[in-house]
C-alpha cells in the first residue's frame, strides 16, 4: 500500500513537471526547486542576472501545500535548533553545485526522462556525493538533535510563501521579471501554484525524497523511496513522448551544458550536501512547510547560494562552466568535507542494558 | 530487573534514527527494543526497517511523541 503511494506520488510529480512545460515553464525545467529559487533570488533583486528573474509561485505552492496538509493531518510540529546556521551554508553549497550542473536532483529526472543524457552523468555524480555522505552517516554523522519551538516560528514559511504570492500577483514596480531568457517562460500563475500545492501535498504525505532514494538503498538495502523516482521518470516521459518533447542525445538539450565533468560535480555536490541535510531541495521546502526551521535555513542558504552564484559568475550556461563556477564548485565540496569531519563522532552510544537509557550526542 | 535496551532517537534527522535503530538490533539480535521518536516519518521508517528485519513493531504515542516497541517476529 505505502509503495502504491510513493509510486502514485511520483507519477504525480513526473506528470505535472511536464504538464507546467507545456503550459509555458522552461523546457525540461516544469518543476526545478534550484532554478525556481533562483528565479525568486533574482525577482527579489538579490542577483542581477536579467535572464533569471522570476518569482515563481511553484515554490509558495509547495510550501502552502504541505502546510496545509500537515495542518489538516496534526503532522504540522515546529521544530528547530539541529545547527540551524551550518544548514544555512550547506544549503548555499548545494545552491552552487546546482547551478554548475543547471538543476536540482528533481529536474535531473526529468532532464534525464527527456532524453538529455547529460543528466545521467549527472546523475552517476549524484550517486557519488550520497555514497560519500552515506560513508559519514555510517560513522556517525549528525548535525544534532532539534526540539520543539514555539509554534509561531514554523508559521514564518508558510507566511513567506505567502508574501511571495502576493508579490508575483500584484507584480509591483520594485519586484523583477525576466523578458526574456529561461525565467521569462512561465506557466499562468494559478496553474503553477495549483501544481506546487497538488506536490506539496504528496511529498508531505508520502515523503518522496531523490536524495532519500539513492541513500536508503546504500545505506540499509530499503527501495521504499525509489519506487517515488521510478514514478517520476514514467510519467515525465511518456507525457514527454506524447508532447513530443523527448530527445535523446548530449547535444543541444535546453537549459543544459555537455560539460561532464562539472555535471558531476555538481551534482555529487548536491547529493553530498543533501545527504548531510537529511533529503533533497524539495523535501526542505515540505518540511519547511511543516514546521521544521532548520528546514527553513536551507530554503534560505539555498536562495542566498543562488544570489552568491550569479553575483559571482558561478553559475553555469549552456556554453558551460566558467572558471569560477569550477572554483566555487570545488569549494563548496571542500567545505562539505570539511562539515563531514567536523559534524561525525564516532563514540554515539545508542543502547545500555539494565533498563537506564545513557546516550552520547552531539 | 528486567533487561531493556532503549533508544532515543527524538530530533533526529533522516536517516540518522533508522540507522541508531539498526545498529541497535544488530548488536542485539532478538532482543526487544524500545524506541523514543517524535517525528512521523521516523516513525513510519523504523516501522518499516523493524518489518525488513523480521521484527513486529507497536506504536503508542505519547504527548507528541511515539513510543515504538519492537519485538522478534515468532
Amino acid at each position: 500500500m505505502d509503495r502504491k503511494k510513493i509510486l502514485l506520488s511520483g507519477l504525480l510529480v513526473g506528470f505535472l513537471g511536464v504538464l507546467l512545460v507545456y503550459f509555458g515553464n522552461p523546457a525540461n525545467m516544469g518543476v526545478c526547486i534550484a532554478c525556481f529559487i533562483r528565479d525568486i533570488a533574482g525577482g527579489l533583486g538579490l542577483h542581477r542576472a536579467e535572464p533569471v528573474r522570476y518569482i515563481r509561485p511553484e515554490i509558495s505552492g509547495f510550501i502552502l501545500g504541505a502546510f496545509l496538509t500537515a495542518v489538516l493531518t496534526g503532522e504540522f510540529r515546529t521544530r528547530g535548533g539541529s545547527s540551524p546556521l551550518m544548514r544555512f551554508f550547506i544549503g548555499m553549497a548545494i545552491m552552487i553545485g546546482a547551478l554548475t550542473f543547471l538543476g536540482c536532483p528533481l529536474r535531473m529526472v526529468l532532464r534525464l526522462a527527456a532524453g538529455d543524457l547529460n543528466a545521467l552523468v549527472g546523475l552517476v555524480g549524484f550517486v557519488f556525493g550520497i555514497f560519500i555522505g552515506v560513508q559519514f552517516l555510517k560513522k556517525g554523522f549528525s548535525l544534532g538533535r532539534s526540539h520543539r519551538l514555539p509554534a509561531a516560528n514554523g508559521f514564518a514559511m508558510p507566511v513567506l510563501a505567502l508574501v511571495l504570492l502576493i508579490l508575483v500577483m500584484s507584480a509591483p514596480a520594485f519586484i523583477f521579471f525576466s523578458e526574456s531568457g529561461p525565467a521569462a517562460a512561465r506557466a499562468p500563475i494559478l496553474i503553477s501554484l495549483f501544481a506546487g500545492l497538488l506536490i506539496g501535498f504528496a511529498v508531505q504525505r508520502t515523503r518522496l525524497c531523490q536524495v532519500g532514494c539513492f541513500r536508503d538503498l546504500l545505506l540499509i538495502k530499503d527501495p521504499h523511496l525509489l519506487f517515488g523516482t521510478i514514478g517520476i521518470i514514467a510519467a515525465a516521459l511518456i507525457m514527454n513522448l506524447a508532447f513530443g518533447y523527448f530527445k535523446l542525445g548530449f547535444v543541444d538539450q535546453p537549459v543544459a551544458h555537455t560539460d561532464g565533468v562539472w555535471n558531476f560535480i555538481g551534482l555529487a555536490v548536491v547529493g553530498l550536501g543533501a545527504t548531510r541535510l537529511g533529503g533533497c531541495p524539495l523535501r526542505q521546502l515540505v518540511l519547511s512547510g511543516e514546521g521544521d526551521t532548520d528546514a527553513a535555513f536551507t530554503v534560505l542558504g539555498l536562495l542566498a547560494g543562488a544570489a552568491v552564484s550569479h553575483n559571482f559568475g558561478l553559475a553555469a550556461s549552456a556554453n558551460g562552466v566558467t572558471p569560477a563556477g569550477q572554483a566555487g564548485v570545488l569549494i563548496a565540496a571542500a567545505f562539505l568535507l570539511v562539515v563531514g569531519f567536523a559534524f561525525t563522532k564516532s563514540n554515539i552510544s545508542v543502547k545500555q542494558k539494565g533498563g537506564a537509557t545513557h546516550e552520547h550526542t552531539a | 530487573m528486567s533487561t531493556q535496551l532503549k533508544v532515543d532517537v527524538r530530533g533526529l534527522s533522516c536517516p540518522e534514527p533508522v540507522i541508531r535503530v539498526k545498529k541497535a538490533i544488530e548488536a542485539n539480535p532478538g532482543e526487544p527494543l524500545t524506541v523514543l521518536c517524535d517525528s512521523f516519518v521516523s516513525a513510519e521508517n523504523i516501522r518499516r526497517l523493524s518489518g525488513s528485519l523480521g521484527y513486529n513493531c507497536e506504536t503508542t504515542e505519547n504527548n507528541d511523541e511515539f513510543v515504538l516497541t519492537i519485538t522478534k517476529k515468532v
